[in-house]
């Protein structure tokens, strides 16, 4: 102590700086952790959650927290650590550091509690392909200690969602693509688990079936809490009402797709359709507005052309311009204003 | 110890045998196989004798091969098509679900073994045999096949390719039935000293399964192939804990 005092004031006073800031930081994560714990909604916290495969790291300080009622998308490149971080989160992979809560349950001390409240469909569904249908059910209804007339119900309850009636007495081997993942759908949600994790889930359906896996999803997320991961950006639109993007196997955005829309370069960005008059005027004055900072032009064929507007500003200034433009010669066919795009976002971000 | 989990994965695997035609091509190749062994070599008939000892001399050649093609698939094949991640996220610890299978299979090789009891009615037809020598030999073969199986199946729980499975399984096996065969043991003999090929042989499986065909279950024996199941089963558990991942 002495010597520190007498060698070096300077490095103590440092020192002393630096404990107190770790010091408020760590009283400022406890307090985040509480506020997580308080909300009783909350089914699943993560908490640094990290995983290396020798010298490459797949996950890295991974934290959120999902709620029932939530839909949550799990977006990010091939590779960036979607599905190890679902395998952690459904006892599969043990995590290299940090860990998980799910309901209220630790993934290290309780796996079995763990497992027992998440249903879960891995990647590419796989499935014990000599079994039929109905066995396979079976199986994992035994597993589930599922029986009688309850395990009757939730075999009828999760046969019916998933349109698995026709199939049920044929093997899984000779089933099309789509049943396939849908037998993988009817034994995630067969003891109509609170957590459901879906690991691409309509990877490799044709349309049809997308609609229809998406209607199921739609259909239970009321009251549960989903995570599901896919490439389709439409898809987090129409079925999720939050998204994580994850790249290197950490998190680089958390939000509603809305907001990630409105984050992307074309957000706020003005479509508009003209007709032949007045063509050179218009695309003088646009290209003179103060405050334009890129103007595209597009021929659309028969005289029209249509410009995308990218303003600086989005204070309204330029549809004072545009509203005048219209009164002279000009014919305006159609304008629009956009509301950003999830890809260019997606891009921006993982890149 | 009988989990309703143990139960389910035990029947699955059970009745996965009887869902393709593997099962019956094996009971088959298997009664087929150990008549041939014991009419054509073991001179059944010709050494007039009232005994099974030619039937069960074969029975760790049989194995051999027998074995590592039930065991190469256990967990090889749960990884390349991936249902080890749907067997492991369901509520299902890593203990039920390997002695499941290992139980499973060995119940299968003893079905198989029970369908050799027609050589046992043949004898007793023929002469008068010792049965308690007959009992012990089959339990002797059985224990034998459960130590074969447990190398199999930790073998099978270390990669996801059933070829590699079944040949590292089949040279493994067949190490430990040279170290105790006759031939290998007097090559030995010439060069080894005396201590170190006792040693050898007592390590081998023909050594401690001819002991129990004399009709007498030694506690030694027992204690032999117990602790090569359960330390090959212990060593099948760590290579999936730590290999689930690939």
């Amino acid at each position: 102590m002495e010597d520190i005092f007498s060698k070096d004031g300077l490095f103590f006073l440092r020192k002393l700086w630096h404990s107190w800031t770790l010091c408020l930081q760590s009283k400022s994560s406890l307090f985040k952790e509480e506020k997580l714990l308080e909300n009783i909604d909350t089914m699943i916290v993560t908490n640094a959650l990290g995983r290396n495969f020798g010298s490459i790291c797949a996950v890295k300080d991974l934290s959120f927290a999902v709620e029932r009622g939530e839909v949550l998308g799990f977006l990010g490149p091939n590779g960036a650590g979607k599905s190890t971080t679902m395998k952690m989160l459904t006892c599969f992979l043990s995590p290299s550091s940090g860990t998980a809560k799910v309901d209220g349950f630790d993934i290290l001390d309780s796996p079995q509690e763990v497992r027992r409240l998440i249903g879960y469909l891995p990647e590419n569904a796989p499935l014990y392909g000599e079994m039929t249908v109905l066995e396979f059910l079976r199986f994992v209804m035994e597993v589930r200690g599922l029986s009688g007339e309850s395990g009757r119900s939730s075999l009828k309850r999760s046969v019916d969602l998933t349109s698995l009636g026709d199939v049920l007495g044929q093997k899984i081997e000779t089933l099309s693509k789509g049943f396939k993942r849908r037998v993988g759908l009817a034994q995630a949600i067969i003891h109509d688990p609170e957590i459901l994790i879906l690991d691409e889930p309509t990877d490799g359906l044709d349309p049809n079936q997308k609609f229809e896996v998406r209607r199921l999803i739609e259909e239970m997320s009321d009251d549960k809490c989903i995570i599901l991961s896919t490439h389709i950006l439409e898809e987090v639109e129409e079925v999720c009402s939050r998204a994580i993007i994850i790249s290197n196997g950490q998190l680089v955005a958390d939000g509603t797709p809305e907001e990630f829309k409105s984050k992307s370069a074309s957000a706020g960005s003005i479509s508009l359709t003209v007709g032949e008059g007045g063509l050179a005027k218009m695309r003088e004055r646009l290209n003179g507005f103060p405050g334009m900072k890129k103007v595209n032009e597009k021929s659309l064929g028969s005289g029209q052309t249509k410009f995308s507007l990218y303003p600086e500003s989005k204070d309204g200034s330029l549809f004072a311009l545009i509203s005048e433009l219209k009164n002279d010669e000009s014919k305006i066919i159609s304008l629009s204003v956009e509301d950003g795009r999830l890809d260019e976002f997606f891009r921006e971000v993982t890149k | 110890m009988i989990t309703r989990s143990f139960r389910a994965v035990f029947r699955r695997e059970l009745t996965s045998y009887f869902a393709t035609p593997v099962a019956i091509i094996f009971l088959t190749v298997f009664l087929i196989l150990s008549g041939f062994f014991t009419f054509k070599f073991g001179n059944f008939f010709e050494r007039g004798q009232a005994d099974l000892q030619p039937f069960f001399l074969w029975h760790p050649w049989l194995y051999l091969f027998i074995v590592p093609a039930i065991s190469m698939r256990l967990w090889a094949e749960e990884k390349k098509t991936g249902t080890i991640e749907l067997l492991f996220t369901l509520p299902i610890s890593l203990c039920e679900a390997l002695s499941a299978k290992f139980l499973a299979a060995w119940a299968f090789i003893g079905l198989a073994l029970v369908f050799t009891m027609p050589i046992v009615f043949t004898v007793n037809y023929l002469g008068s045999p010792d049965m308690g020598v007959i009992f012990a030999s089959y339990v002797g073969s059985f224990l034998m096949a459960g130590a074969f199986l447990a190398i199999g199946i930790a073998i099978s729980a270390m990669t996801n390719n059933q070829i590699i499975s079944f040949v590292v399984t089949t040279v493994l096996c067949l190490f430990l039935i040279l170290m105790g065969f006759e031939p290998v043991v007097l090559t030995l003999n010439e060069i080894l000293p005396v201590w170190l090929v006792d040693h050898i042989v007592n390590l081998s499986f023909p050594f401690h399964f001819e002991a129990i065909q004399r009709g007498v279950v030694e506690l030694g024996d027992l204690i032999y192939f117990s602790s090569v199941i359960l330390v090959s089963l212990y060593i099948g558990a760590i290579a999936l804990e730590s290999g689930k991942a690939d």
